[in-house]
């Protein structure tokens, strides 16, 4: 029977196939192989499964065993937050041409292209940034990307980081620096924030001669906005170093722009924008600076470029490919290869749709809905919220109620809660805390359903 | 032309979202706060945002139908894309569709393991999958990509030698030319010096070559085979003998797995570690170039080293644990699990003789195709003293055409575009074939598309030494003509944002 995947899986197609290449048996054709390296063991897999109802039943029956985050209230978020995405989104980002596109030329991929192009730029009208390169896989990988590229431009070899950091991209970052006995090898020197404020405080930089950056994310990863953000960047310049900024894209319809901050090489999450949460498949980074050349030359992604036709019409090229690890391989800068591109296009879809006023609607709404759960979340006795001054998260302090999160979130999940992350392991001076997260999507009865459950947990 | 199809791509004259812009204009409204609350009341003034964003103003139907109309001016799925090395095949609508369902798009991936059961056994199934495809001993899911893969082996070879106390000494991956610029890269990036062999006439570097190169400062190999000509090193055991026998490690990058899936075991032939492309060899969506997903897979000696977590399957069900000795993450999380879903349900569909089915046909068909294209005049195949039956893709060469009608393949490539052909790959850095393309048949493209695009290719290069202006000046038919990028690499020439653009051309 021919597979339905197959086309030319008929034994006419074969039969045909096998005549003008003049071989009797498919098998001769792979004379290239020695014998001996032709494996003789089963392996393991079962017939396949030719029909799709017998195969969507089974793989739907596996997923639908999952406990997701639309059946649940949830309040996760760290790094990969529940956000709405609007339907012209899912409708655009699933279309074939999109879906089952590769390489394509100027011409034959235009549409494609152009997307990429305004994901760029819309980008950079949200950063108020002009150079925008293509996304990279996470923004952790942004980072570990950045970080390399402050390295090149000063020559330089530490990193200085604050120890609010995301542990999950504090890993990656490490995993980009490298490793004692290695070349090329970045410090990460990471730097206490101030307990009172769960903010970095400038004079505890320690900038040395030989540091090429400081990274730092605002909102910070335990959700509160970096006070000295400008101050710090500013610092930086004195000391001849760049500025690696980490945002929230949903901030900055309210929040300050990396510009307004002094940064150099902005980088943050593509998730927010238009992207479902995939379990931590939604992910996506993007590295941004201002249009100098000492900057775009060290670009560790593809860029898209605005160009013309032999005709005069707008089009899109590649711009610096050479530059890349496919233009030079290990002379390249740093490696590119597949990243999140389809992304890109969710991403543009998402940016036009909210414009302007939509952005600065989406940060309002955010932050009130978060400050308002934080408020009501400190209500219940022994529950202490840790910092103000926080965008869409904020930490939560069980310590006094002798429970711990773990068994505050199993106590949880029994009302259809998902809780906040557990910081107690990462971060042990906080005690037994956890991280909330509260978007434009989580409502009034929400937060009810949350404090609610939390008391009856802690009763 | 007759035979050939009429073909005209859909010309909209799209504007840029940006210029769509009318003031007032709104596609999306997010929701009324919970509560009001003055922004300025939590937050000083100087951490506030100080002018409004540059974005377009648009209604959403005119958002839809904006990129509806760029999707039609995007060739992908619409044409016929037998984009080698690549390995462009059809992606089932059926995974598409589970993948969207809630179960899946809305999982965070710090909910507790009970609550994601389903997908871990997915997880789990398919790395059981993976292993009996490749003899390794356990697969993760991290990689962003093929090369992000091959990154990952770069590292957790780092963090096997540091182990050791030899990472100052083990200083050399050793390539090749042929193998993807991705290996060279990844392994420089992690802090390895790269020794690339060259090729000799018969298609690969001698053993010899390898044997002057290996020492005890080796720390991996990192290779290709077949490699992107379709070329099967035949002493590959005797290379990864060599390199372990040095101490060094061995890393099969499986990019061309197609055609040989289900006939070679990378642990059978002595490999560490291998990566599988899922986003083409299993039947994933590319996207125009991700999410994508590299599966890495090694053996229990290298296991200690992996990124965490590890999925595992317990008394208690399936459960994510770190991995204390590891690398830590090489990208967030536990990758495009999205991704995972949809390769678990190919593979399912195809099963252990539909991969073999699909690497005979893969092989077949390409065999196919050199046969047709060595019939055409002017077009020549790489490395022509090797006379054997080619696997997964053939290089061939424009080079004799070209010669006659001083016309290049990127003018083919842009001419077969005006007949419904998605562009052509020519070759990786460097081109050591001239005038190069690189054509691949694959399973899921059906006999009647492989002969039109051959016919496409012939009626071309015959329209070369008759019209050479026609074949020089096109696409034709295509969205927009030929792109003209002469000056894009220089500061004022090249715009990735319209803010740039809108800069240097002086519009405010």
């Amino acid at each position: 029977m021919a597979h339905p995947y197959m086309p030319n899986s008929t034994d006419d197609a074969k039969a045909r196939m096998l005549a003008a290449v003049g071989v009797a048996d498919v098998d001769e054709l792979f004379e290239q192989i020695p014998d001996d390296h032709v494996s003789r063991t089963p392996n393991g897999l079962a017939p396949g499964v030719r029909s799709e109802a017998t195969l969507r039943r089974h793989v739907r029956r596996l997923i639908d065993r999952n406990d997701d985050c639309v059946a649940n209230a949830s309040f996760l978020g760290g790094g990969l937050w529940q956000h709405h995405v609007p339907a012209v989104v899912d409708e655009i980002v699933t279309r074939s041409e999109f879906l089952t596109s590769e390489w394509g030329t100027p011409s034959s991929d235009l549409g494609r292209n152009q997307a990429w192009f305004e994901f760029a730029s819309l980008l950079g009208d949200l950063l108020e940034m002009d150079f925008v390169g293509l996304p990279v896989y996470s923004w952790g990988s942004a980072a570990g990307y950045a970080i390399r590229m402050a390295a090149r431009m000063t020559g330089r070899g530490e990193v200085v980081v604050a120890s609010s950091l995301s542990p999950e991209r504090l890993k990656v970052i490490r995993t980009y620096c490298g490793t004692e006995g290695g070349n090329d090898l970045i410090t990460v020197r990471v730097v206490d924030v101030d307990p009172a404020t769960g903010t970095l405080d400038p004079a505890a930089l320690a900038l040395g001669p030989d540091t090429a950056a400081v990274y730092l994310e605002t909102p910070n990863y335990l959700g509160v906005v970096e006070t000295a953000a400008a101050e710090i960047a500013a610092a930086a310049r004195a000391n001849g170093t760049e500025t690696v900024l980490g945002v929230d894209p949903s901030s900055l319809g309210l929040l300050a722009t990396p510009a307004q901050l002094g940064a150099d090489i902005v980088v943050g999450s593509t998730q927010p924008l238009g992207i479902h949460l995939h379990a931590g498949g939604g992910v996506g980074g993007f590295i941004a600076t201002r249009d100098e050349e000492r900057y775009a030359r060290q670009y560790p992604t593809l860029q898209v470029s605005l160009g013309s036709t032999t005709e005069d019409e707008h089009s899109f090229g590649m711009v610096l490919f050479g530059q890349s690890s496919y233009g030079a391989r290990e002379d390249g800068n740093d490696w590119t290869g597949n990243s999140v591109y389809l992304w890109t296009v969710a991403n543009a879809v998402y940016m036009s749709l909210l414009g302007p006023d939509g952005f600065a609607e989406l940060g309002r709404t955010i932050l009130a809905n978060a400050q308002y759960a934080a408020r009501r979340v400190a209500e219940i006795d022994g529950v202490e919220v840790r910092w103000d001054g926080f965008f869409k998260e904020f930490v939560v302090d069980f310590s006094a109620t002798g429970r711990t999160v773990a068994e505050i979130n199993a106590g949880l999940r029994e009302h259809g809660v998902f809780g906040g992350k557990d910081l107690s392991a990462d971060f042990p001076g906080l005690g037994q805390s956890a991280l909330y997260c509260v978007t434009e999507v989580h409502t009034a009865d929400d937060i009810e359903l949350l404090t609610d459950s939390l008391r009856k947990v802690l009763a | 032309m007759s035979g050939l199809r009429r073909y005209h791509a859909p010309v909209w004259d799209e504007p840029l979202i940006m210029e769509m812009s009318a003031p007032g204009r709104r596609g999306n409204v997010p929701p009324e706060p919970i509560e009001e609350l003055d922004p300025a009341s939590v937050l000083p003034a100087g951490l506030l945002r100080a002018t409004r964003a540059a974005l377009p103003e648009v209604a959403e139907p005119d958002v839809l139908r904006h990129y509806l109309h760029l999707s039609q001016e995007t060739m992908g799925m619409i044409g016929i894309s037998l984009f080698g090395t690549c390995t462009m095949k059809y992606n089932p609508r059926a995974g598409e569709q589970l993948a969207q369902r809630d179960g899946l798009a809305e999982l965070h991936p710090d909910q507790d393991d009970s609550t994601l059961q389903g997908l871990l056994e997915v997880v789990h199934r398919f790395d059981l999958m993976l292993r009996g495809l490749s003899g390794m001993d356990r697969f993760v899911f991290q990689a962003g990509g093929g090369a992000a893969a091959a990154f990952t082996h770069a590292t957790v070879t780092r963090a096997y030698f540091a182990e050791r106390g030899e990472l100052a000494q083990r200083r050399d991956v050793i390539t090749t030319q042929q193998a993807h610029p991705c290996n060279p890269a990844t392994a420089a990036a992690a802090g390895f010096n790269v020794i690339t062999l060259p090729l000799e006439s018969d298609g690969y570097p001698s053993l010899d070559a390898l044997k002057a190169v290996v020492s005890d400062r080796t720390a991996a190999l990192m290779m290709n085979n077949p490699d992107d000509m379709g070329i099967y090193n035949p002493h590959v055991k005797e290379w990864v003998r060599t390199v372990k026998d040095a101490g060094g490690l061995a890393f099969y990058d499986h990019a061309n797995f197609n055609g040989v899936m289900g006939r070679l075991r990378a642990a059978e032939l002595g490999f560490d570690a291998c990566m599988f492309m899922l986003h083409k060899t299993f039947g994933v969506s590319k996207g125009g170039g991700g999410p994508a997903v590299g599966a890495y897979g090694c053996t229990e000696e290298l296991a200690p080293y992996l990124p965490g977590p590890l999925v595992e399957k317990t008394d208690d069900g399936y459960v994510r644990r770190e991995n204390p000795s590891g690398v830590g993450r090489v990208r967030e999380y536990s990758g495009n699990l999205n991704q995972v879903v949809k390769a678990y349900s190919w593979l399912t569909a195809m099963g252990g003789d539909g991969i073999k089915e699909a690497a005979d046909l893969s092989v077949l068909a390409n065999n196919y195709m050199e046969t047709r294209l060595l019939a055409l005049p002017g077009v020549t195949k790489a490395i022509p003293t090797m006379t054997k039956h080619r696997l997964e893709m053939t290089r061939f060469s424009l080079e004799e055409w070209s010669a006659e009608t001083g016309l290049k393949a990127t003018d083919v490539q842009n001419r077969m575009a005006d007949f419904g052909i998605d562009a052509m790959w020519l070759s990786h850095e460097p081109w050591i074939v001239p005038e190069p393309f690189t054509p691949e048949a694959g399973e899921s493209w059906s006999l009647e598309d492989i002969d039109y695009w051959i016919d496409v290719l012939a009626h071309v290069l015959e329209e070369g030494r008759t019209d050479p202006e026609k074949v020089r000046t096109a696409p034709h038919e295509q969205v927009v003509a030929q792109f003209d990028g002469a000056g894009l690499d220089r500061p004022d020439g090249w715009a990735t944002t319209w803010r740039a653009h809108r800069r240097k051309t002086g519009r405010a």
